[in-house]
């Protein structure tokens, strides 16, 4: 499914500051039954949106009309658990193009990766600076430019490099993923094949 | 130098690397459940791709299935259009389809080894994280998203960095009544949720080759709740001897020629490991998780321990005793406890039934506890029938359901009521993982059996 470009994006940004936030809350499994890829931002961090009645929790801070923006600011060890993709779908849906952490989980980053989420791992201490400014001025601008790398707060010279490999950033720069390029390799797949005996 | 396991296994399926990007790496087995498929099949027709290889493809229903009454139709009109789905796409795909009702049918984990799909040195991928319990054979076996379902269904590979190899060895004698969902659940403890993020696991030492070919499924299922990717263990003479004559193994000189290839996966002597950890497996005692993740883990008999003694920060941790409404300080034994689960990828197979069968034979499930065992597979459901066990079960006070994922992820109705408390075989505590606002203690089949008795958190030793 094609996504938009990721180039630079300039935004202002959510605070999620809980640790080891697992997909499992980033969309609970009674939401992955549908059969086609829609309407899962409806349902992203549905049991912390919502309560049991389906009432808005006003406490959380995706109901907290003072944050808002394309980036959400989240504790370490973010999307740990299940490999669905459906949370990254979620965060796509709802509106994120990126996650800032201190640190993501693996598949949860992969997923991020191939649907057109950036997921941006700053240091610890950067990650406490950056929540704390939001906190602070939720209004602040905070600017992702992928193709230097650099995670900029420009109000307050502040500038870091993140890492991330070629090829998945020439995929989000393009709006391209591996599955074309896999395509494009068959027949050397199928080559390479005939030598895995079972 | 020399090579770990799991670089033997991952470099023979590297179809070409690019530079400071992914390896594309050739899957030799891919599972597929309704759940995680859908989309990507859906994504196959609108890039008119087919499915390359649709005999290394397996397709199975589970996550998303009642384990009552089997035979009818399904009611949730999602449900049974999601399983609808599958099977049509099976259907027009030609990829062998076990759907809910087929005598093969089970958890995709627990069917892998039970017919011989899994073996020893393959690559194995599924949309389900737990699929690092393939890696009790020595396969890579990790889970992936549905962008790579589509991948590996159009083109049998996926597009993976490779991971960091870690090496975790425990020696020494596991006491009595310590299982190896103990020895994994003290392993993470000592991790944390996040300590293996990056990393492939290679278990190794005595206590991993003394286990069961099911005791090294269920740590290896384990794997992915510190984070790792996936973990493998050697394959020795108990894993040749497992998968032998099962289904789909490879027969004649097919086998012949695999077992010299499978006589070299084990680490060199001189192979070199980013990361390299070792426990006295004499020093774990049975565990019981207190919190919302799964490093959140203590001996049965230790006090639930104070925030600063962990590696999540202190709102976190408060967080999460306040969800459990656990206060540091208390004890785990007599705790109260409302549901019991028995089942699961981690432990639904027939050894878990024999343990938990044999701490409550001759006694009575407790009153007020509320028991669903759900068997992994129906191959496992028919060896508990056969073995005697159901009997023993029914006497007890027990009831049997049919196969599936059940309450593990509570997707079907088999859903853990708000604030109730459940001592479970599965594999996550997150707030609401096994019904909205439910309480997970996760545990050995022998705690959860010993709590079904009492109706509290009891030491299982004492019933052994």
């Amino acid at each position: 499914m094609a996504y938009e470009k990721f180039n630079i994006l300039k935004s202002t940004a959510v605070p999620l500051p809980i640790e080891n936030i697992d997909t499992d809350q980033i969309i609970p499994a009674r939401f992955l039954k549908a059969t086609e890829r829609v309407g899962f931002g409806d349902n992203l961090f549905r049991d912390w949106r919502y309560d049991s009645d389906d009432n808005l929790n006003e406490n959380f801070v995706l109901n907290n009309s003072i944050y808002s923006g394309k980036i959400l600011l989240a504790g370490k060890n973010f999307g740990s658990g299940s490999s669905r993709e459906h949370a990254a779908w979620a965060m796509y849906d709802y509106g994120f193009r990126c996650v800032i952490s201190s640190f993501f989980a693996d598949i949860f980053k992969n997923n991020c990766l191939n649907i057109g989420v950036l997921p941006l791992r700053v240091k610890q201490e950067d990650l406490d600076y950056i929540l704390e400014l939001v906190f602070e001025n939720p209004s602040i601008e905070i600017s992702v430019d992928l193709l230097n790398q650099k995670l900029l707060i420009d109000e307050k010279e502040f500038e870091r490099y993140f890492e991330i490999n070629s090829h998945k950033k020439n995929n989000l720069m393009n709006g391209l993923d591996d599955i074309d390029y896999l395509a494009n390799i068959r027949d050397e797949i199928i080559d390479f094949s005939k030598k895995i005996p079972f | 130098m020399g090579k770990t396991l799991f670089d033997k296994v991952w470099d023979k399926h590297v179809v070409r690397s690019i530079k400071d990007g992914p390896d594309v790496l050739f899957i030799d087995r891919h599972m597929v459940h309704e759940v995680t498929s859908p989309v990507a099949f859906r994504g196959l027709e609108n890039r008119n791709l087919k499915v390359l290889f649709p005999k290394k493809t397996f397709a199975t229903a589970d996550h998303n299935t009642p384990t009552l009454n089997q035979h009818l139709p399904v009611k949730d009109p999602l449900s049974s259009k999601q399983l609808l789905a599958l099977e049509e796409n099976a259907k027009k795909h030609n990829i062998s389809y076990w759907g809910l009702g087929h005598k093969k049918n089970g958890i995709v984990h627990v069917i892998g080894p039970e017919y011989g799909i899994t073996l020893p040195g393959t690559t194995i991928v599924c949309g389900d994280s737990h699929t690092s319990t393939h890696g009790a054979f020595g396969a890579i076996a990790f889970g992936i998203g549905t962008s790579e379902v589509e991948m590996v269904l159009s083109s049998q590979c996926i597009m993976q960095q490779k991971p960091k190899r870690m090496r975790i060895s425990i020696n020494g004698k596991l006491q009595k009544g310590v299982t190896p969902k103990d020895v994994a659940l003290f392993i993470i403890s000592k991790l944390s949720a996040s300590g293996a993020t990056g990393f492939f696991v290679e278990y190794a030492g005595k206590v991993f080759e003394d286990m069961s070919m099911e005791g090294r499924m269920t740590v290896c299922n384990l794997s992915i709740e510190m984070g790792a990717r996936g973990g493998m263990i050697a394959p020795d003479e108990k894993t040749i001897e497992y998968i032998k004559d099962r289904e789909f193994t490879p027969k004649g000189n097919t086998w012949k020629n695999a077992l010299k290839y499978w006589n070299s996966l084990h680490s060199d002597m001189d192979a070199n490991f980013d990361k390299d950890i070792s426990f006295d497996g004499s020093q774990i005692d049975p565990m019981i998780t207190f919190g919302t993740n799964p490093g959140m883990g203590i001996s049965i008999l230790n006090k639930i321990p104070n925030y600063t003694d962990q590696s999540d920060n202190e709102k976190s941790y408060k967080r999460s005793l306040n969800y459990m409404n656990f206060q540091e300080g208390e004890n785990m034994i007599g705790k109260k406890i409302d549901y019991v689960f028995l089942g699961s990828c981690t432990n639904g197979r027939i050894e878990d039934f024999r343990a938990f069968s044999n701490i409550v034979k001759g006694k009575k499930k407790a009153d007020d506890v509320i028991a669903w065992l759900v068997p992994g597979s129906h191959k496992v459901r028919n060896s508990i029938k056969e073995e005697g066990i159901l009997e023993i079960l029914n006497d007890a006070g027990f009831e049997l359901r049919e196969p599936g994922c059940s309450a593990c992820l509570a997707m079907n109705d088999d859903k853990i009521p708000a604030g109730k408390y459940v001592i479970s075989t599965s594999n996550r505590n997150f707030e609401g993982r096994q019904g909205p606002g439910s309480r997970t203690l996760l545990a050995s089949p022998i705690a959860v059996a010993a709590a079904a008795i009492t109706g509290k958190i009891t030491d299982p030793r004492k019933y052994l």
